[in-house]
This record gives structure tokens, sequence and C-alpha cells, in this order.
């Protein structure tokens, strides 16, 4: 498939903001827990999710740029009984709106205890508001990664690898982006986001891995022989019927070719895993701000290579009848 | 499920390739209803363009012993079309009234998701307006009254010089349409996967005819060789002359 820019930056872009809106929220819980002894002030989590909002709404910038038609966006949101885009259409606004409320809960300081527990630990409004919005950015990673794993013609994609590596992916460059955050305001969560920052990166290295090697292993099922129902072992295409191009031999296929792909590939593995996970490590250890900065910048870049390698993997059923390329 | 499904039937042993089929429903198409179907550099290099119908050509076997199938491909009108539940906005639909699946320019956010979900590769879009298109069984002819009754067929249908396409209800077991797919052993392409296209393929058959050397021999003229022509009742004609 080809790869479509505005894509790349949507996914990866509400990706690390739903991750950052996710590590917010468990940072919080880990004081609530006493995982941490200072609790960080509200204009913190305040700052961060703001910092979130940029990130998921430059992804849903971007994602008006793959419609041909933005103006009529808005009835993308109408059939969601059917279709996994709708349902992302629907949920990406409502985690946008979920996380200015838990910023403004932060902001402005509005912590009523709802609930006590006999342990004497309590839940107020910004810690509940907290666990919605996560809950709510982790529905939408999986939401997301059906869009694409629902494609059944696309047997990369079809499987549910696809929606454990947008989940790990998104949380890994989530965490990532927290852990920088929070050593430049000299949080003490660093050392926590940082932490995480590592599993998640090493574990998303290790699930999408094994997607990749999966889909350099397996054989297409697909033949000749059903797509035009000929039953001969030997059938070969002529000709498309056409010359030059056409949507079919566009959208389905992509440009650069095998070089580019392995170049790509590669690319990602050391900018989106192997790199970050050694500057996180090193910035855990030092409490270098640059370092994880730098972690954060590098897995972005990766992870946009790594997109464009999900995308071009792809190789739908319909490229069946184009095997003679004019 | 509609209880009418239309579709055409396209008959692998008779096609010849000649693309009329492709040229008709560019014509009818692009300046009716579901038009335009805009080009890219037509006259360039690199030309592309919104087709609805193409006839791609296929190989079977080793040359010299090999057969060419000509294969015209357009939307199946699937009955249970893979392309419809995914569209976000509810632009792509099934008819209960006949079961064409089309979709709505109106509607339409040019996402591109549902060409994605058919697996025949027939969704085509339209970089100008920005929508989706594909083949519509010419849903603005096939029921236009001010059209004479055996002229409301899809255009390709109508100019197939071979014959090669025939249109109708296949639910209706008295429709030409079926009766085609079941006396030649139509079959739907890649039913694998569930989607139960409405249009049909006839398979490459074998004609064949057994003559007897008999039958080789002229046999219906006998008196010429055993007996005398009889003679006309009177007088004479150009017959006495020629006896050919
Ligand atoms: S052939 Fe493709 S576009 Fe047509 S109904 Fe079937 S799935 Fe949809
Ligand atoms: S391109 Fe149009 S018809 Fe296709 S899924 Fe998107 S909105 Fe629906
Ligand atoms: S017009 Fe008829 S014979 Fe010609 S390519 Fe189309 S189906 Fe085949």
């Amino acid at each position: 498939m080809k790869p479509a820019f505005s894509v790349l930056f949507l996914t990866t872009l509400i990706g690390a903001g739903q991750g950052l809106l996710v590590a917010l929220v468990t940072g919080q819980w880990y004081f609530v827990i006493g995982a941490t002894p200072r609790q960080e002030n509200g204009a913190f989590y305040a700052v961060g999710a703001a910092i979130a909002l940029v990130l998921l709404g430059l992804g849903l910038f971007a994602s008006f740029f793959h419609l041909a038609n933005p103006q009529r966006a808005w009835r993308a949101a109408t059939r969601w009984r059917t279709s996994w885009l709708s349902r992302e259409v629907i949920l990406l606004p409502v985690v946008m709106g979920l996380g200015v409320v838990y910023a403004g809960v932060h902001g402005f300081g509005i912590r009523p205890v709802l609930m006590t527990f006999s342990n004497q630990k309590s839940l107020d409004l910004t810690m509940a508001v907290g666990f919605v919005t996560a809950g709510a950015a982790l529905l939408l990673y999986v939401v997301t990664g059906m869009i694409y794993a629902c494609v059944r013609f696309i047997r990369e994609w079809a499987s549910s690898w696809t929606v454990v590596n947008f989940v790990a992916m998104g949380l890994a460059s989530g965490f990532t982006v927290a852990a920088a955050y929070a050593a430049i305001s000299s949080s003490p969560l660093t050392e926590f986001f940082a932490a995480d920052a590592l599993v998640l990166t090493l574990v998303a290295l290790a699930t999408r891995s094994y997607q990749l090697w999966r889909n350099w292993r397996a054989k297409s099922p697909f033949t000749l022989k059903s797509a035009i129902g000929v039953h001969h072992p030997q059938i070969r295409q002529l000709t498309q019927g056409f010359c030059g191009t056409s949507f079919n031999t566009k959208e389905f296929f992509v440009p650069g070719g095998k070089g580019k792909m392995a170049v790509l590939t590669a690319a990602f593995v050391a900018f989106g895993f192997l790199l970050p996970a050694v500057m996180i490590g090193v910035g855990w250890a030092t409490g270098d701000a640059a370092l994880l900065i730098a972690a954060a910048l590098a897995q972005y870049l990766g992870l946009l290579a790594e997109r464009w390698v999900f995308f071009a993997q792809g190789n739908h059923v319909q490229n069946l009848y184009y095997q003679a390329r004019a | 499920m509609s209880k009418k499904q239309l579709a055409l039937v396209i008959d692998l042993n008779v096609c010849v390739g000649c693309h009329a089929c492709v040229t008709s429903c560019k014509e009818w198409n692009t300046s009716g209803w579901a038009g335009p179907m805009p080009d890219q550099n037509p006259y360039d290099a690199d030309p592309s363009g919104v087709f609805f119908n193409r006839v791609q050509t296929f190989e079977c076997g080793t040359f010299p012993n090999t057969e060419t199938i000509h294969f015209p491909k357009s939307c199946l009108h699937c009955e249970d079309p893979p392309c419809v539940p995914v569209c976000p906005t509810g632009a792509s639909y099934k008819r209960e009234e006949d079961g064409i699946v089309l979709v709505d320019y109106d509607k339409c956010i040019g996402c591109k998701y549902c060409s994605w979900s058919c697996p025949y590769g027939v969704r085509e879009f339209d970089e100008v307006q920005g929508v989706m298109k594909k083949c519509t069984l010419c849903v603005d002819r096939i029921y236009d009254q001010t059209l004479p009754p055996e002229r409301r067929k899809p255009a390709c249908v109508l100019a197939c010089p071979a014959g090669a396409r025939i249109f109708g209800d296949i639910k209706d077991p008295d429709s030409e349409a079926a009766i085609a797919i079941r006396e030649n052993g139509g079959y739907p392409l890649m039913p694998e996967w569930g989607t139960q296209p409405a249009n049909h393929y006839l398979p490459r058959r074998k004609t064949k005819m057994t003559l007897h050397e008999d039958e080789l021999i002229r046999a219906d003229n006998p008196l010429k060789i055993e007996g005398e022509l009889p003679k006309p009742p009177d007088g004479s004609s150009l017959d006495d002359y020629s006896s050919w």
C-alpha cells in the first residue's frame, strides 16, 4: 500500500499524545499508591496534558489532509456501528475533550475527594478524570489499530499483532515524551517515566519485530486461479488493460521498491527502538534532560519510518490483477 | 438481503477483448449521473484516469499450447459487500430494491477506506471531485422509461459486439442471466472471501461437434444422380436450359 503522509503523521502524533496522557495519569497514580513521596503540583499535570493536546491536535490536523472533502468530515461520525474508522473519528475528539478536562481540573486545582477507602487513601476528582482519560486513550489505540487489522484483504495487517503494536509503540513514545518533559521540569517522576519508557520501548521492539518477521516469512495464499476463476496451474497476465496508471496501480503499490523498504526498516528499528532505549537508559541513570529529549525526537522519527514500512509492507489482494503493470 | 439482484454475467468463452464495453462505459457514465470520470494527462506521458470497467488479458499454459483469456472486470455488486460497512459516512450503500452497490457523492469524504475493503480492486478514486467512484450498473438508464425497453440495459451490454455480456436479475430463475449461470457453469470471483459477488463469469468451454462421414457428403438431392428431373408441367422455362 502507498504510505500516505497524512496518515503517518496522524497515527504517530496521536499515538504519542495518547501515551503522554496515559503516562501523566500513571505518574499521578504512582503518588496515590505511595510509590513516590512527593506529589507533583497541578501545573505539572496541566502543562503535560496541554503538550499531549498539542500532539493530538497536530495529528487531527494532519488527518484532514487525508480527506479529499474535509468539509464533510463530520459525516464520518455517523457509521460507528459498523466502521472502525468512524469509531476513531468519534473517539479522538472525546480523548481530546477529556484531556482538556484533565488539564483543567489540575490547572485550577479542582480536586474534591470523591471517595475515601478504608486504608486512608482517597480518590479525588483529578485522579478520577485521569482514569477515564487514560482509559479512553487506551481504547483509541485499539480503535486505530482495528482500522488496519480489520482489512482482511491485506494479510500483513489483518492480525491482532497490528493492534498490539499500535498500543505498544504509542505507549512507548508517549512515556518517552513524558520522561523528557519530567526531566525538563526536574520532576521526581522522571525516573519512573524513564523506567516505564525503557520497558515499553523494549516490549514494542519485541512485538513489532515479531510482526515484521511474521510478514516476511508468510507466503501469500491468494492465487490468480480464484481471482479470475480459471483453474490452470500456469496463468500469467499479458496486460493490465490500459497504458499509464490508475488509482489501482497507485494506491496499492509502493513507490520506491525493495531497497527503500530495507533502508527504512533498518532505520525504524535503530531510531525507533534501539537508539532511544540506550538514550533513555543513560538519561535515566544520569537524569540528563537533553538526552531524554533527544530520545523522544529520535523515537518519533523512527516511528514515522516504522509507519511507512507498515503501510508499504501491506500487499493487497487486488494486486493479483496488476501483475503486468504498464 | 435483497430479493432482486441485478448483475452482469460475462461469458469468457465469447469475449474477444475488444474494449468496446470499456469505451462505451466511459462515454455513457462520464456524461451522465455518475460522472464525470476525469483523466489526468490523457495525451501525455503517464496518462491516468477513472474507468468503471477494464478488460485485462491473461494467458494460460506454455507456448505453443496456450490459451488467451480476456477478462472484463468491474464492480461485482457483491451480495455481502465488504466495502459498505467500513465506510464511515454511509456514502457507500447497497440498494435494498435491486442490490446495486452505489456511492453517494454528496456524502463521500474521499477517505478511500472502502477501496481497501474491496478484494477485486474495482473502486476508482476521482481526484478532481475527491470522491470514490465505481460501476453503477448504469442505474440511470436501466430504469429510464423514455428508452425503449430493449435499450434499458447497461451501456457495456449494449455495446458488446460479441454478445459476451448478459444483464439481468440473478435471483429470478427465469431470467436470461440466471439461466446462463445455471446452464453454463457460471462462477463468482474469489468465492473464498464470502462476498457473494452478484456478477458471474461463464467459463471457457470447448465447443465440439461430432460429424460422421456420410454427413460430409451432400445427400439431399438424390434425384440429380439417380433419376430424371421432374418435367415442368407446361411450356418451357429457364429451368429447361439450366439445371444448377
Ligand atoms: S466488487 Fe468491490 S466495490 Fe463492488 S460490491 Fe464487491 S466489494 Fe464492493
Ligand atoms: S471514500 Fe467515500 S465511499 Fe469510500 S469509505 Fe470513504 S467516505 Fe465512504
Ligand atoms: S465489449 Fe464484449 S467482447 Fe469486447 S471486451 Fe467487452 S465483453 Fe469482451
